[in-house]
């Protein structure tokens, strides 16, 4: 049905047209039927785009390999489970995944704006169908997911096997949901400053879909970094790749935003800088999907070699331009309505908090994009690696940290003195004797900054600690509810505030593990024959014997890899006795090329090697190892020469007899194997910290119950006589915590 | 087949983009969206008195800065309460006492 699909192509880019026309027409000439039909152009569009996802994934399905899109990626052998996930593989099906995420979070936004923001939301109807259209125009004259070839060939390329792993299932679809989620602030932030209505109240319509995409953006970079670590075989999490940073600058500038967007909510202050921010996070997440589909990056996250670097250049430009016109014209209605009441105030901490989170970003902008920019114009490549971002980052990540705790401690508006130094005394109590007992464990000698993370981390545990043991006591005092359910209703009731305060906990946790990972990590790369050990920090590796398995359809990861040649290591501690900790079984996978010219056995492991890592992960430590099977040697070679002379083409299955034949010849007498092990401390930390986050922000997300509310509206209607008089006590609180 | 199926995607797309200009039912009245306004800002209105009355019995505001900041946060919300009676009165006042926020 590849006919449908280009029909629908050119039936989106038609109705993004009219979307466009009707909704300036209709906002412009006060008739509202068309910003209306504006809208509904929107649901359509909608309808239209999952009609051809809906094609594309039926022919990766059914392996229609007509589909060119198809052929480049997957193939029979690509596991179904695969098969379903290859469509964003390629640059073709990301971009239909994007142009279609976009139009169900636009309807989204636009249904339930539906009686708010009228002239707002007709403006951002119209961006929003802009964004859309690009990405329509993109797949219709650049690269279009419904080419197809005729004949069909008999089978595909198959999908890249790094990208065949549980992860790379969900981690492109959240990431691609994180940045179109950060379209929807910039568009409704765009139409309130074309409408000239700079109040809160587009904040407020758009807000929960600025912690959307800050909550899936984050997610896709959890998923990505746990990727990294178990699938690629150099044991980091996070390497400082040029397309990790796209992600994460949005995410850190919507964080920021977050954080801010309270101070407009509340005081009317910061309009500019809100508005930039938005602004700045819609442009930073367009600018990261321009990384990856541009072709300037050889990443394995990139599509390699592609050519939508001038559209995209030429959309940033116009968003820039535009942004800056916007906010410079507009700029006397988006002074502030307030100043700050105090410097020893929460509004005091989230300034500084964004100053960070900007800094932050600023850092890391200039360490992605000015290797690019000075290669652009010298022609010389230049790059920085991680040192260059620890140098930077650390420091500001320890500030950042330590922000989150002081922040929760601190009342709005403003706080006394005395009533800051009751509330920070046991957020330090905590932090030092953290800080006491590292130094008196004497493991922390020579990793200042990890201590100063660690104490960091204390003080924000502390510092939430305190507010949520503050606020049960509360709770059980005007409720009489027992300690847990206390607990628990006290986080139902302020969702926003506790939900905040938990991903706050998530973050230290996070950084706990990051810190510790990375500054008390044994790393080992070495060659070991079969009997031989080694010692990786506290522990004792053995390499007990080699492994090998054939399949032409899936291999013990599950990956579909033909051969798989890889070790079994015996982990254990101590030496008198030696205590068993683990037994690690990596290996490596070999894929088929589809390259006749390897021969007609050598093609089918003639693809990428993938690496399958092995560890065993636990609270304290993680053991992690991958390996590297030398499969060069004369002998193994002498048999694959033999295999290529007498085996044709065309009997695979011959050819997988060969291989059983290598296999069993590399068992026999294995040779050294190249063997890469890491044990690091904590890094189970860095997942659960993530999973903290994201508990915390549904639970800031999650609407508060409709009694909370209530309860709040009878005490401010019947307190309309107490405008001209103080409140008689406070005690008598309108509303139980 | 894959005509006839564009056809009717067609088909469905003219009549959910043409139907707002041919109903009968128009898009909202402004009146219910400045409703709908008023009401957010009276809901976030409230979220701040309970913040601010939080932090007092948490102790991070002292009892003097809780009565003026809950005393400008109530006569706020009164004038969002305000906002919301003219419109339930017809009052063509409402967008006038629109709050700032």
């Amino acid at each position: 049905m590849p006919e449908l699909g280009r029909a629908c192509l050119l039936l989106a880019l038609g109705v993004c047209a009219y979307g466009i026309g009707a909704s300036l027409y209709g906002v412009r000439r006060g008739r509202p039927e068309f910003a209306l039909s504006g809208r509904h152009s929107v649901y359509a569009l909608a309808g239209i785009l999952t009609v051809a996802f809906a094609v594309l994934e039926l022919a990766f399905l059914r392996s229609d390999f007509s589909f060119n899109t198809v052929a480049d990626t997957s193939s029979t052998t690509t596991p179904t489970f695969y098969k379903a996930a290859a469509v964003w593989s390629s640059q073709e099906g990301s971009l239909l995944l994007w142009a279609w995420l976009l139009s169900l979070w636009s309807s989204l936004v636009l249904f339930l704006t539906r009686r708010r923001l009228r002239e707002e939301s007709a403006y951002a109807t119209a961006i929003l169908l802009g964004f859309a259209g690009f990405f329509v125009s993109l797949m219709i004259f650049y690269a279009t997911p419904f080419a197809t070839t005729n004949p069909a060939p008999a089978d595909g390329v198959g999908l890249d096997p790094l990208l065949r792993h549980p992860s790379m299932m969900i981690h492109p679809p959240m990431l691609y949901s994180g940045y179109t989620l950060c379209i929807i602030p910039l568009a409704f932030g765009m139409g309130a400053l074309i409408a000239r209505k700079v109040d809160a109240e587009w904040i407020r319509a758009t807000r929960h879909f600025a912690l959307a995409a800050w909550l899936f953006l984050g997610v896709g970079i959890m998923l990505g970094a746990r990727w990294s670590y178990s699938e690629l075989g150099w044991g980091g999490y996070w390497g400082w790749d040029a397309v990790e940073n796209a992600s994460l600058m949005p995410w850190l500038t919507g964080t920021a935003f977050l954080h801010s967007l309270m101070i407009q909510e509340k005081r009317g202050m910061l309009k500019v800088w809100n508005v930039s921010l938005v602004l700045a996070t819609g442009t930073l997440a367009i600018m990261g999907t321009f990384l990856v589909r541009s072709g300037i990056l050889s990443s394995i996250h990139a599509f390699g070699g592609a050519t939508l670097g001038v559209p995209f250049v030429v959309l940033i430009g116009v968003l820039i331009a535009t942004s800056i016109y916007l906010v410079y014209t507009r700029r006397d209605m988006l002074a502030s309505e307030h100043r700050l009441d105090s410097l020893l105030s929460r509004e005091s901490i989230f300034l500084a908090n964004n100053v960070v989170l900007v800094g932050l970003c600023f850092v890391i902008f200039w360490g992605t994009y000015f290797p690019l920019i000075s290669e652009a114009l010298t022609g010389h490549s230049a790059s920085v690696g991680p040192p260059w971002f620890d140098r930077y980052t650390v420091p500001l990540a320890l500030i950042l940290v330590l922000l989150s705790g002081i922040g929760p401690v601190i009342a709005w508006r403003r706080a006394t003195l005395a009533n800051a130094r009751r509330n920070f005394l046991v957020p330090l109590a905590c932090a030092l004797v953290v800080l006491v007992v590292l130094l008196a464990s004497g493991i922390s000698t020579g990793k200042p900054l990890a201590i100063a993370m660690f104490c960091c981390a204390a003080f924000v545990l502390g510092s939430v600690g305190q507010e949520y043991w503050r606020g049960t006591r509360l709770r059980r005092a005007s409720s009489g509810e027992a300690p847990p359910l206390a607990s628990l209703a006290l986080v139902r009731r302020n969702r926003r505030r506790y939900g905040g305060y938990i991903v706050h906990i998530g973050i230290a946790v996070l950084f706990v593990g990051v810190a510790a990972s990375s500054s008390f990590q044994h790393a080992s790369e070495l060659s070991l024959s079969p009997g031989q050990s080694t010692k990786v920090g506290a522990y004792t590796v053995r390499y007990v014997r080699p492994t090998g398995t054939i399949t032409s359809k899936q291999d013990a990861a599950h990956t579909g890899a033909t051969m798989s040649l890889g070790a079994v290591l015996d982990v254990s501690t101590g030496s008198h006795p030696a205590r068993h900790v683990a037994t690690l079984t990596p290996s490596e996978g070999f894929y088929d090329s589809g390259e006749p010219s390897q021969g007609s056995v050598g093609h089918l492991i003639g693809g990428q090697a993938v690496s399958h890592v092995s560890m065993d992960g636990g609270v304290t430590r993680d053991v992690w190892s991958a390996i590297a099977p030398d499969i060069s040697t004369p002998r193994l070679l002498r048999v694959m020469n033999i295999a290529n002379k007498t085996i044709p083409l065309v009997r695979p299955d011959e050819g997988m007899i060969a291989l059983a034949v290598l296999v069993r010849e590399y068992l026999k007498a294995p040779p050294p194997a190249q063997l890469h092990l890491i044990v690091s401390p904590l890094v189970l930390w860095i997942w659960i910290g993530g999973l903290i986050v994201l508990g915390g922000a549904l639970i800031a997300a999650w609407p508060a119950p409709s009694a909370v509310r209530q309860r709040v509206r009878v005490g401010v209607r019947s307190a309309d006589d107490r405008l001209d008089r103080p409140p008689a006590s406070p005690e008598r609180g309108l509303a139980r915590v | 087949m894959a005509a006839l199926l564009t056809l009717v995607l067609l088909a469905a797309v003219i009549a959910v983009v043409g139907w707002p200009l041919f109903s009968r039912r128009r898009a909202s009245a402004p009146e219910s969206a400045d409703r709908a306004e008023l009401q957010s800002a009276r809901e976030a209105k409230y979220r701040e008195i309970r913040d601010a009355e939080l932090d007092y019995r948490m102790g991070k505001l002292s009892r003097e800065d809780f009565e003026a900041v809950d005393a400008s946060l109530r006569a706020e919300a009164l004038v969002i309460l305000d906002g919301l009676e003219a419109l339930d009165a017809g009052s063509p006042a409402a967008d006038a006492q629109k709050p700032a926020d």
